[in-house]
């Protein structure tokens, strides 16, 4: 697999190349020959060419839960409510949405009346609870967001009541991407459960469509092109782009060319080492904003020994090294270097619109090495210690540049920090079967509430808790209290919690955190797009000048 | 013969076996597909049900017959990615790919020996010395460099050619061809000659040097002698006798460019086999990955096997010895 790697390295660093800076002269030279040659692609102003690194892996609404099939199916298909550029719900399908006065384990869920599906069938409840029984049915990928359900019933055509197995203050925020189908039309094509993997054939969804939302699909090449053009009955005012051709484009100089050329409008996933060049370029417009995904380092610190370290002991289970090496870590030369000034650093692994969210977690000290290197004496590892650091080299904006920067860092103090730096589908076993000591992980937070990283990554590991807990960090005090988070409908007790819970996590320093991820999206000038923080952009959202 | 072309026959099958044992024995080292396929919400119990029914806890011997049970009848699975069945994905795809290697064979072919021939009867001129040392640069330059270049120069700076991707398509019902729409020809310019240059050098500099040494050879002296016109002596003595080893070359070689188109796909975000397989790579689709690997292999076997039986038809003196032999 290295072979392949090393060339998409290679590949990056041949899209300096580009200097787009120079196309306005070629451009005004060329451009009889442009509107020979390219004339199948010239701009209509309602038509959107957009490109991004990967396809949907599915059109299949509940099959896969993933970033780039959820951002195309929220253009065809259509949630319950829908996430804001600011992070906050808004009203889609469902008009209203609150917990049932007289019992707080039931959610109700008003629906919209009078909408259709682009095959005609008016959407009613029953849809509603058919397509949330289908998400939380295995095989759908969707199941763990809806594991606290019990039953979903009707009451009336346009309410959904939703029983919990116990108060879910947040179970609403789950349910962004969980897109509602028409049970006819399942029923019809006899898709009521999602693709399954491991049965061998395909579902009729999986390539074709029925939805309620504001674009209809009209052509499907699978990794080649998608067009969608608008539905003109769609329940919403009409969007301005009123056809979308979507084409995944996986070498990022060739999207950066693509965009330069003039042969797409958009491009989603811009490399990190482009953004400032294509600011500088005419025609050319970039919007950054904050991405819902913290880079960070975590360790074994609870184990008696490391497997890969030179001591018979486990330094990282001693609170001096983990200072030291929060002391250690630059953060600021992070991103300058390694993330050309595209980043957030922070001392907490949590991006700043999630619920639970400080200042103070945020702030990170000045490194101070000379405090390291007492710290690590303290510890007893004045001549220091080596230990593998785990890395993925094609999962995050340039992770391994990260793992360097720290094994560089780590240096200065005395750890010597060998690094193996693979692919994602080698690197995440690893911290799955608790086989690093030292590793590399970027975690998003789909709920937007601080739960999600304590389920996930503090909570001692044993059921649906712990699955990317590297640390092997078990507290039961502090198990219990995340647990106590599931349930609470007193927002502020709860809240109040979030806060102890934290305090306790960067006390220990269960995590070494780097910095937030920033997204950029690329466009031609006159069109306006904001960055959507689950980086979901909406068509309907972009605006021409 | 017919002995010969089965024991050629089964010889093909051996190989093909193997290298279904290399290449599966190739995906445990590739990493986990389920960690892809599921998201991050999944249990660890789930995981490792999900890995059970899809066989990866399995022993390899047992993973490895099954697979080549079901591979014996073309059967070849569904990609845990894209979910569709893999045989459909990789045949909806090898159009782009094989109208891509014909293309650039083509070119590669066509301006390989125009050059060779032009460089070897030219040898002092100052054109044929840049031609020799351009060619240099076909060679030794990377593949997605050559790509880059060409897309930065004609895609971003000119703007005459497209950059990715295979223009408009025609479907035909069991193929779909790019090479009846203006923009599918456009969009095919770039990526054949990214795939071609290194073929095309390669041919340019075999024609030359078997030109130069089939000049020196008497049969061409006595044609001189007999009063034959330069015309005629370069083309019908010369270069006819330089064309065998020239054939055999390009044949072999289009095997390659389609096995190792994979770089120039990915660069021009061409949707043939070669990208499919690298996008396989990244996500561990095994099946895919197998299947690929099993079609590359196929080609590969089909062409040698054709070239030798064409050798046994060609060449009298194979055919001789073995009759020698058998009497």
């Amino acid at each position: 697999m290295a072979g392949f790697d090393n060339r998409e390295i290679s590949m990056s660093v041949a899209s300096h190349f580009f200097a787009p800076t120079r196309l306005r002269t070629a451009s005004l030279m060329a451009g009889a020959a442009l509107a020979l040659v390219l004339s199948s692609v010239s701009v209509d102003a309602e038509t959107l060419r957009w490109a991004r690194v990967g396809d949907a892996l599915t059109l299949d609404p509940h099959a896969q839960n993933e970033g780039p099939t959820h951002t195309l199916n929220h253009h065809i298909y259509e949630t319950l409510v829908g996430r804001a550029i600011d992070g906050s719900l808004v009203p889609r399908l469902a008009t209203d949405w609150y917990i049932d006065e007289a019992d707080d384990t039931v959610w109700v869920f008003e629906i919209r009346q009078g909408v259709t599906f682009h095959e005609g069938q008016q959407l009613t409840a029953e849809d509603v609870a058919f397509s949330l029984d289908r998400a939380r049915t295995t095989p759908s990928g969707m199941a763990a967001l809806h594991a606290a359900v019990q039953e979903v019933t009707t009451d009336g055509d346009y309410t959904v009541r939703v029983r919990m197995a116990g108060p879910a203050p947040l179970y609403v925020q789950n349910l962004t991407n969980t897109f509602i189908m028409s049970r006819e039309w399942a029923e019809q094509n006899a898709v009521e459960t999602s693709q399954n993997f491991a049965a061998g054939e395909e579902n009729y969804a999986v390539r074709n469509t029925n939805g309620t939302g504001p674009y209809r699909m009209v052509e499907r090449d699978p990794e080649v092109r998608t067009v969608l053009r608008v539905f003109e009955d769609h329940w919403d005012d009409a969007p301005e782009v009123t056809e979308i051709i979507y084409t995944p484009i996986t070498e990022a100089a060739t999207r950066v060319a693509a965009l330069l050329s003039g042969e797409v409008d958009l491009v989603q996933d811009v490399p990190v080492q482009d953004i400032a060049r294509l600011e500088q370029t005419d025609g050319v417009r970039v919007v950054r904003g904050p991405e819902n995904r913290n880079i960070f380092f975590s360790y074994d610190m609870t184990s008696e020994q490391l497997a890969s370290a030179s001591v018979d002991d486990n330094p990282f289970a001693k609170p001096e090294v983990r200072e030291a090496m929060a002391l250690a870590i630059d953060r600021d030369a992070i991103r300058q270097v390694v993330m050309r000034g595209e980043s957030q650093p922070s001392a907490a692994p949590l991006p700043p619109f999630v619920n639970g969210w400080t200042e103070e977690m945020h702030a990170y000290g000045a490194p101070d090495q000379d405090r390291a290197r007492a710290l690590m004496a303290e510890a007893g590892y004045e001549s220091g210690f080596s230990v593998d650091l785990h890395c993925p080299n094609d999962r995050y904006l340039n992770d391994e540049g990260i793992c360097l920067a720290l094994v560089g860092m780590l240096g200065q103090i005395g750890m010597d920090v060998n690094l193996v730096s693979q692919s994602r589908t080698l690197h995440f076993p690893l911290i799955e079967n608790w086989e690093t000591d030292f590793y590399l992980l970027g975690w998003g937070v789909p709920t937007f509430d601080s739960q999600y990283v304590f389920d996930f990554l503090v909570h001692s590991r044993g059921g649906a808790y712990g699955a990317f807990n590297g640390s092997r960090y078990s507290n039961p005090e502090l198990d219990a209290k995340i647990e106590a988070l599931a349930t609470m409908t007193d927002l502020d007790a709860r809240d109040a919690l979030i806060a102890e819970i934290w305090d306790e996590v960067m006390e220990e320093r269960i995590f070494l955190n780097v910095h937030n991820q920033v997204l950029a999206y690329a466009m031609r000038d006159g069109i306006n797009l904001a960055v959507h923080p689950e980086n979901q952009p909406r068509m309907t959202e972009v605006s021409f000048d | 013969m017919l002995a010969y072309i089965l024991r050629r026959i089964l010889q093909s099958v051996i190989v093909m076996l193997v290298v279904a044992l290399v290449a599966f024995s190739l995906f445990r080292f590739v990493g986990d597909p389920v960690s892809t396929l599921v998201g991050q919400e999944v249990t660890i119990a789930e995981r490792e049900t999900l890995r059970d029914q899809l066989g990866l806890n399995d022993p390899f011997p047992m993973q490895f017959a099954s697979f080549i049970a079901r591979a014996a009848q073309a059967d070849f699975g569904i990609s845990y990615r894209l979910q569709q069945p893999v045989m459909e994905l990789i045949l909806a795809r090898l159009p782009a790919t094989l109208e891509l290697a014909l293309v650039s064979g083509l070119f590669a072919f066509f301006f390989g020996v125009t050059l060779g021939v032009y460089t070897a009867l030219n040898r002092r001129g100052w054109t044929s010395s840049a031609i020799m040392t351009v060619s240099l640069i076909g060679v030794s330059l990377p593949t997605f460099l050559i790509g880059v270049l060409l897309i930065w120069v004609f895609a971003v700076e000119l703007q005459w050619l497209p950059s990715f991707g295979r223009g408009e398509v025609v479907d035909l019902g069991w193929w779909r061809t790019g090479l009846l729409t203006p923009s599918g020809r456009a969009s095919l310019v770039l990526p054949a000659i990214t795939l071609g240059l290194y073929q095309l050098t390669l041919i340019m500099r075999l024609v030359r040097a078997e030109m130069l040494e089939v000049l020196r050879a008497d049969y061409i002296k006595f044609a001189r002698a007999r009063g034959l016109s330069n015309r005629a002596v370069h083309f019908s003595h010369a270069l006819k006798n330089t064309m065998v080893p020239v054939i055999t070359i390009t044949g072999l070689q289009l095997g390659s460019i389609i096995a190792f188109s994979i770089i120039t796909e990915t660069v021009f975000q061409w949707p043939g086999v070669g990208a499919l397989f690298i996008n396989s790579v990244r996500t561990v689709d095994v099946p895919v990955m197998a299947a690929y690997l099993m079609l590359i292999a196929l080609i590969f076997v089909v062409i040698n096997l054709i070239v030798d039986l064409l050798y046994f038809a060609i060449d009298p003196r194979l055919r001789i010895d073995r009759s020698a032999v058998r009497h």
